[in-house]
């Protein structure tokens, strides 16, 4: 049925693989922690690149290391991404990432620097980022569907204003967005806690909310369970949720929730990182709470934008996927305005309702779909990452 | 409509939220629950900061405390109606 939110379009960058992109980068991309020093170098020879150093991709194992490829290939898949130059100390893990992207059908080659030296291998591949360089800025914007985005949401430095306006804006935004066949995704297992039974009963069916409980039990009892010293007492909720007037893990969990709306239904569980596969729609990626490393994941699953409420004034940003920061704290937004894309503090004062704080979040991401920077990549923030999931070998 | 001093998300929650900067013990809050735009009016036993809670009825340790209609933990000292709610007299019953 058509609404009217059916005929909203964007102009994005329409990849090789048919999806669709709202940034163009160039990436240069380490598969490891001692390959960050090439990348940066070749990222400051070649302007219009970003280099995305991290901290990992060492002596890493089993599930841990799975994650880490799925990490460093989901980014580079994003399109987001127009084309990628991969840095690795060795050639073998390097060209599993260079073949991973591949798949995506965009420009990708890799460089391994033993053997080479940092020197060469950042001449040979500063001459290949230039070529990308040429390649992606010759790229033309095209007119899509509101369809064919695909926006995440996660919420950060909560407090009790998050859960009256901001979240509840992202849960408007989504019951009005996903009938009309974007993908959406909400995470942070452990911030679910408290409100897991309505979590559960959010699933399309019973399976998918059985599978669901599972996931987020086997957090509680194989982490959190067997790693706690205390009630985990500014950790969950941080200092700054107490600072803002969360008191348990079960107000912000509520809170947080907010963020599905009122109506939406989530119809997968996604492995951290994991690109969903069962159509358009809503997911629940298995993520951490932390801010950084839940947006790297959702963002190497291919979502473009991320939608990002906040209550005390989180300033996280990602490099390669624009963050809209939404805030109902009117203390936040006097002091720290810079960081907020979107002020919905009216929904405090009773001078704007959720349906229009919705239609206000709606009309940012088709602004920000077209191009408009976030205050988040306009102050420069481009937190990336890795989860781990533990220690190496 | 007068800007209200706190927000209330259900009629059977027995906490809501100061959403003003700087509220002082002794003020005449206007208090509208979001679920129906109903308000009330209570006094503030405090000064509460923006986003900090508030009783809306006396309340006892052991008590649950209520809101989005919910259950967000356990009470674990005597609090007033209009009275402070906070880390220091309400627990999360996990972890």
């Amino acid at each position: 049925m058509a609404s009217k939110y059916s005929n909203l379009t964007f102009k994005g960058y329409r990849r090789d693989n048919g999806r669709v992109g709202v940034r163009n980068h160039v990436v240069i991309l380490p598969v490891d922690d001692i390959s960050n020093a090439a990348c940066e170098a070749v990222g400051n020879n070649i302007k219009g690149t970003l280099a995305l150093p991290h901290a990992y991709g060492r002596l890493q194992f089993g599930a841990d290391l799975d994650l880490h490829f799925r990490t460093m290939i989901g980014t580079g898949s994003n399109p987001n991404v127009a084309a990628v130059v991969v840095i690795g100390i060795e050639p073998g893990w390097t060209k599993k990432i260079v073949d991973g992207i591949a798949e995506t059908g965009k420009p990708v080659a890799g460089f391994s620097i033993e053997q080479n030296g940092d020197l060469k291998t950042i001449m040979d591949a500063s001459r290949k980022a230039k070529e990308f360089v040429h390649y992606a800025t010759e790229l033309q914007r095209e007119e899509c569907s509101i369809s064919e985005l695909w926006v995440s949401t996660k919420c950060g430095e909560s407090d009790t204003t998050t859960g009256l306006g901001s979240c509840p804006t992202v849960g408007n935004m989504y019951d009005k967005l996903l009938p009309e066949g974007i993908y959406g995704c909400f995470g942070e297992t452990s911030e679910i806690t408290g409100a897991e039974h309505i979590a559960k009963a959010r699933a399309i069916n019973p399976e998918v909310g059985e599978r669901w409980y599972k996931m987020w039990k086997a957090y509680q009892d194989e982490v959190i369970e067997a790693h706690k010293t205390d009630d985990l007492s500014e950790s969950q909720p941080t200092k700054g949720n107490i600072e803002g007037g969360l008191t348990t893990i079960e107000e912000k969990a509520l809170g947080n929730l907010e963020k599905i709306g009122r109506t939406s239904k989530y119809i997968d569980i996604l492995e951290p990182a994991e690109t969903p596969k069962s159509g358009n729609g809503l997911y629940f990626m298995d993520s951490s709470s932390a801010a950084a490393e839940c947006v790297t994941l959702m963002a190497a699953g291919g979502y473009v934008i991320h939608t990002f409420p906040t209550g005390q004034g989180n300033v996280i940003g990602n490099p390669i996927v624009p963050v809209i920061k939404i805030s109902a704290n009117p203390r936040t937004v006097r002091t720290m305005g810079e960081h907020i894309d979107l002020d919905v503090s009216g929904i405090l004062r009773r001078e704007m309702t959720i349906d229009e704080a919705g239609d206000a979040l709606i009309d940012m991401i088709v602004r920000t779909a077209n191009g408009r920077n976030t205050a988040a990549e306009a102050l420069g923030h481009r937190e990336f990452v890795m989860t781990k999931l533990y220690r190496s070998a | 409509m007068q800007i209200p001093h706190l927000l209330v998300h259900e009629h059977k929650d027995n906490v809501g939220v100061v959403v003003v900067e700087g509220l002082t013990a002794g003020t005449r809050m206007l208090c509208v629950v979001t679920a129906d735009n109903s308000s009330f009016e209570l006094v503030a036993k405090a000064d509460v900061p923006i986003g900090h809670k508030v009783a809306l009825t006396d309340l006892k340790a052991g008590d649950t405390a209520i809101k989005y209609g919910e259950d967000i933990g356990r009470f674990v000292a005597d609090v007033e109606k209009g009275g402070h709610v906070h880390v220091h007299n309400l627990k999360t019953k996990r972890w």
